[in-house]
């Protein structure tokens, strides 16, 4: 029985690949006008080396997280390879993901963000999306609310997130040379999240 | 765009090949990956290794060769290398007294770096890392990702080189090298911005009267854009801005690099520099060496850097010690 994790992950694909443009150009304005390409890049070889009859959802986030570790590069590559390999400790050997085990991956990956990027919340980057979504995420589950309900509000967030972006200062990674000059403009990393996660979450309707 | 490339995919794989294509007495690829190595393969002393995004060229893989680097690795263009190319230049270079990372202070390229020297240090290899942070354009805080690395680099490449080279211990060069990086002070500006092959766009727009201060090695916009005024007036605000440090002072001795960003004629680097010197004489600082020409370039980005390094009379020795590589030959 597939667990419908290499469907997932290629919807992701096809997500990020599909924005490849839209992504550059975030960087473009604030950064060096690469992480549409590299992340696109990652993707494409992300899909290369995985097989539709796959089914350890562990497993499988761990070799996302490796490939994109040696394809991505920059700072996305590191940070995107612990997130999703991190996911993947808490996944392993499982073919299915619950309410709990879904706030067990957006908890592990943010710590794994963390600990590689030494970043927090408020420093215009993929954790001001990931951040709010996992605690809307969490709340909603402890309301009562279903799996796919749950993420559809954390989705929201995020992008409420990535809004937030375009109001502070960045401090972390290249953008931070830009001083006052990154206020106005959203955090290319903090969309790329949102994307993954509005994925994740079309994934979880379609199936 | 106009670039002289055929697939924008392959080009770092097509300069390397050209390169070793080039200098073969000084250097060989590691088939499959992204990096260059001496051509006579590892040696019996303290090994470094350098690298980044491309697009610096000729960093790094043009200081590969004796007295300077022992491996480069090439990431895509301004995208910092993975962990496994890293890994695999520090087992290639390593000797067996150790390998010294040499890192330009960027997110990405930290924890690539960091990644691989753990990994190099699970199987018993010595890795020693420093970080270049020479850009004062960037303001220093702990609240930062911290000032860039940037041309000032190419003085640690030759100067900790040559310690390598005489034989110092992995410690001696990663202390030779952080006197460096401590001494060594950069800032940069640009006429026009580069394009990234990939991205066919100019990185940010000027007018025709506007130039950016503060600019990095990456297409990133600068600390601000005024109109365009006189080299010597443009000169001015950057050296303002180094002697600002406090480390520069009458009497002391300096190297001196007059830093190209790929698109500036050779031209305009000498009229600079010719006003840099003016400048350091009125100031009393007597200049020990001077590199004009396109050290750490930013694609075809038309600006330049300049760069000061105090030295004492270690440094000295180290920076007039021999060098044999693609970029960098001194007797």
């Amino acid at each position: 029985m597939p667990s419908g994790i290499y469907e997932c992950i290629s919807k992701i694909s096809d997500k990020i690949i599909e924005n490849k443009d839209f992504l550059t150009e975030l960087d473009r304005e604030i950064g060096d006008s690469d992480h549409g390409i590299n992340m696109a890049r990652g993707f494409q070889a992300v899909m290369e080396k995985l097989s539709p009859d796959e089914s350890d959802i562990g497993a499988v986030l761990k070799k996302v997280g490796m490939t994109l570790l040696s394809k991505v590069g920059g700072a996305s590559g590191p940070l995107y390879g612990t997130a999703y390999m991190e996911a993947g400790k808490v996944m392993a050997g499982k073919t299915e993901v619950n309410s709990d085990d879904m706030k067990l991956i957006f908890e592990s990956a943010i710590a794994g963000i963390q600990k590689r990027g030494k970043a927090v919340k408020g420093e215009k980057t993929m954790l001001d999306a990931l951040i709010p979504a996992s605690e809307k995420y969490s709340q909603k589950i402890s309301e009562g609310e279903n799996l796919i309900s749950a993420l559809e509000s954390a989705c929201e967030s995020a992008r409420e997130g990535v809004e937030f972006t375009k109001t502070i200062i960045a401090t972390k990674g290249r953008a931070s040379y830009l001083g006052e000059r990154s206020i106005g403009h959203q955090d290319p990393g903090a969309t790329s999240a949102t994307l993954t996660l509005e994925a994740i979450l079309n994934y979880m309707k379609a199936k | 765009m106009k670039k002289l490339i055929n697939k924008v995919d392959n080009i770092v794989d097509e300069m390397l090949n050209g390169m070793v294509d080039a200098y073969p007495q000084y250097v060989k690829r590691l088939e499959g990956f992204e990096v260059l190595v001496r051509a006579k393969g590892a040696s019996e002393k303290v090994a470094l290794v350098s690298g980044g995004g491309s697009g610096h060229e000729p960093s790094h893989g043009g200081y590969v060769g004796r007295g300077m680097l022992d491996g480069a690795v090439a990431g895509e263009v301004f995208t910092s290398p993975t962990p496994d190319q890293v890994f695999e230049a520090i087992k290639a270079v390593n000797g067996g007294k150790g390998v010294l990372l040499v890192i330009k202070n960027y997110t990405g390229d930290v924890m690539n770096f960091e990644m691989a020297a753990d990994m190099a240090e699970d199987e018993g290899i010595k890795v020693e890392k420093v970080i270049v942070a020479d850009d004062v354009a960037v303001e220093n805080s702990t609240w930062t990702t911290g000032r860039r690395g940037i041309a000032g680099t190419v003085f640690v490449h030759k100067i900790a080189g040559a310690a390598a080279e005489a034989g110092l211990n992995l410690e001696e060069v990663k202390r030779v090298a952080e006197k460096v990086i401590a001494n060594v002070r950069s800032m940069g500006m640009a006429v026009n911005a580069c394009t990234v092959p990939a991205a066919g766009k100019v990185s940010f727009e000027l007018q025709d009267d506007e130039i950016e201060i503060g600019i990095g090695i990456h297409g990133e916009p600068g600390t601000h854009r005024e109109k365009i005024s006189d080299v010597n007036n443009i000169a001015d605000k950057l050296l303002e801005k180094i002697f600002a440090e406090g480390i520069y002072k009458s009497g002391d001795e300096v190297a001196v690099m007059v830093n190209g960003m790929g698109g500036t004629p050779l031209m305009e680097l000498f009229v600079a520099n010719k006003h840099v010197k003016e400048v350091l004489d009125g100031k009393g600082i007597k200049i020990a060496k001077t590199l004009v020409g396109n050290y750490m370039t930013s694609l075809d980005m038309e600006g330049f850097s300049i760069t000061l390094l105090k030295l004492d009379d270690e440094l000295k020795k180290f920076l007039n010690a021999p060098a044999d590589t693609p970029a960098f030959v001194q007797f």
